[in-house]
């Protein structure tokens, strides 16, 4: 028989990433990592044997180890943010997690941690807030908006329902909201409710047991389950099938749920942001979305508004995303023409951001010239506005203007719908042939090496 | 004739000042104890009330817990002598303080074999 394995207590403790401590069932400090010596500024051999609260002087409300009793008789791990001072007079936020654990003849203790929150309290403290190393750029007025609500949103764990149009920033949103919130040191998953038939959607969120249907060769956690103390972010919750909304519905007000096939129920403790692109009142309308889930979910609101409707915005996000663009191709792209700046701002940007995000990125390839000029941009954008100027006369037939918005629609998801992989292979083609298969002269048209033109060759089989 | 205030909670040091709600207070000279010592119960714990109390009081020392540096150098600006960082019971904290032999951040065991807990 295999001895065994039995990890030594200081070594397991190294190996937590944030201030640990373990405390015997008197709360006196048995061991503690070098990040808690580092902390609370004490080395481990002067304390040990000491109440650990004396030494970690946190305001918590464990001044006299009420909390490390409660764990100790709930055998429930507790998790309560607040602050400690150390030995250097520094006081530092935290957030102080104590759970139970047990030595190997079952005597109780406990494992306390506490994180330092720091970089996360200083950023909440600033009353303007800035999104932008999140890649969340907007100074107007809407955007104000919703960045003030991030705050309010996170510190609660009230249900959010993100609506908004495709390429908003509905997952950026939600994903910030968790990083701000208390939760945001357990997990953040996201599911995509319309990506998945029924069954499999059902499976995917509450896991099922081994031998639930063929195939279930093992037991699955399910997202709730793996979310438990997380967020978990239900995105296209609009395209949810109705039976599984019944359920969803079930498990919010409950907060527990059976797995497909099992027969214990269980409990989590999850928090829900939900997003969507439909409109979900008009779908309660429809009966295509239960009204008692719209209103579970509908607790806190929040409606990121499309690109056109963000008056100043689109400059600055221009900007952004070729700046981005340029640093990761490495090239020295200055800006926009004064003319292809403003078909950007005049475009309607139906995609919204990624939209914008992926014609700048599709011009930033293109150009090889200081700024980007008409010829670098996707033509369907004028093809649109084009389509729309002649759209602007009195048309008495309104199913023909749509027809024709959706022929242009199409059209430009067939043209956008082509790789940049493609666009490539094309670009090395007409440099040859415009060169007469001369590689030097090809290469130095389109700004490369020989080498780099000889890679690419070879990536598309051009040779 | 000097005066020490000690927070406290129960026979301990406070852990905290900005936390403390019972301080005791003693007049004291040449190691000795002056009159009789007496034990405030605040309302409510606040660093800036112990502070402002400290100097109302004309306090000369201090001998607390974990203090925020901010209120630390208030007091030493206050010409207050703040021995801080002190774990352990505050009875031989005070007879320590008095004889001129408590150190700053020292950790009192009662005796070795015993292991100081709340």
């Amino acid at each position: 028989m295999m001895p065994k394995f039995v990890p030594e207590t200081a070594t397991l403790l190294e190996g937590i990433p944030y201030p640990a401590m373990i405390l015997d069932d008197t709360f006196r400090i048995v061991a503690m990592n070098r990040l808690m010596e580092a902390m609370t500024g004490y080395p481990l051999d002067r304390v040990i044997g000491i109440h650990g609260e004396l030494v970690v002087r946190s305001n918590t409300g464990n001044s006299r180890g009420q909390n490390y009793s409660r764990v100790l008789q709930t055998e429930e791990s507790l998790s309560v943010s607040g602050d400690i001072i150390n030995c250097y007079r520094r006081k530092i936020p935290i957030q102080y997690t104590i759970s139970p654990v047990k030595s190997e003849s079952g005597v109780p203790g406990l494992l306390v941690i506490a994180e330092d929150t720091s970089a996360r309290v200083d950023v909440s403290k600033s009353s303007m807030r800035d999104f932008a190393s999140e890649e969340l750029i907007g100074y107007s007025p809407k955007m104000q908006k919703v960045f003030d609500m991030i705050p309010l949103m996170a510190h609660t764990d009230a249900s959010v329902l993100i609506t908004g149009e495709t390429g908003t920033g509905k997952d950026k949103i939600a994903e910030i909201i968790h990083r701000e919130s208390d939760r945001a040191r357990f997990p953040f998953i996201k599911i995509n409710c319309g990506a998945l038939p029924l069954d499999l959607l059902e499976s995917e969120l509450f896991g099922h047991v081994k031998g639930a249907f063929t195939g279930a060769s093992r037991n699955k956690p399910g997202m709730f389950k793996l979310a438990d103390r997380g967020t978990l972010f239900l995105t296209e919750i609009g395209d949810m099938p109705l039976p599984l909304q019944v359920k969803l519905l079930s498990v919010l007000d409950d907060r527990q749920f059976i797995p497909v096939g099992g027969e214990k129920s269980i409990s989590v403790d999850v928090r829900i942001i939900a997003a969507t692109h439909r409109p979900l009142r008009e779908q309660v309308r429809r009966n295509a979305f239960r009204e008692d889930l719209f209103y579970r979910l509908n607790v806190l609101h929040v409606h990121l508004p499309p690109l056109r409707e963000r008056e100043g915005d689109i400059r600055y996000l221009l900007d952004h995303f070729l700046e981005k663009y340029t640093q990761a191709l490495g090239k020295t792209i200055v800006g926009f023409t004064p003319g292809v700046m403003q078909s950007l701002l005049d475009y309607p940007y139906p995609g919204n951001i990624r939209e914008m995000s992926n014609i700048v990125e599709y011009a930033a390839n293109i150009c090889k010239r200081k700024k980007i000029s008409k010829e670098h941009l996707p033509p369907y954008i004028f093809e649109k506005q084009e389509s729309e100027i002649l759209n602007e006369e009195p048309e008495p037939d309104a199913p023909r203007v749509e027809a024709s918005v959706t022929n242009i629609e199409e059209k430009r998801n067939g043209e956008t719908g082509e790789s940049w992989g493609a666009i490539e292979r094309q670009m090395v083609v007409d440099a040859l042939k415009e060169h007469g298969g001369n590689r030097s002269k090809a290469a130095d048209d389109l700004g490369w090496g020989r080498m780099k033109l000889w890679r690419k060759m070879k990536k598309y089989k051009l040779l | 004739m000097r005066k020490l205030l000690i927070p406290i909670q129960g026979d301990f040091v406070a852990p905290r000042f900005d936390l403390a709600t019972e301080i005791f207070m003693a007049r004291f000279e040449n190691g000795e104890v002056v009159g009789e010592p007496k034990t405030i119960i605040m309302e409510r714990p606040s660093d800036e009330g112990l502070c402002q109390m400290i100097v109302e009081e004309h306090i000369t020392d201090v001998v607390c817990g974990g203090i925020e540096e901010l209120h630390y150098n208030f007091l030493v600006w206050k010409k207050v002598k703040v021995l801080d960082g002190i774990i352990g019971g505050w009875q031989m904290a005070l007879e320590k303080a008095l004889s001129g032999r408590l150190q700053q951040g020292e950790i009192l065991q009662q005796n070795s074999d015993e292991p100081l807990s709340l």
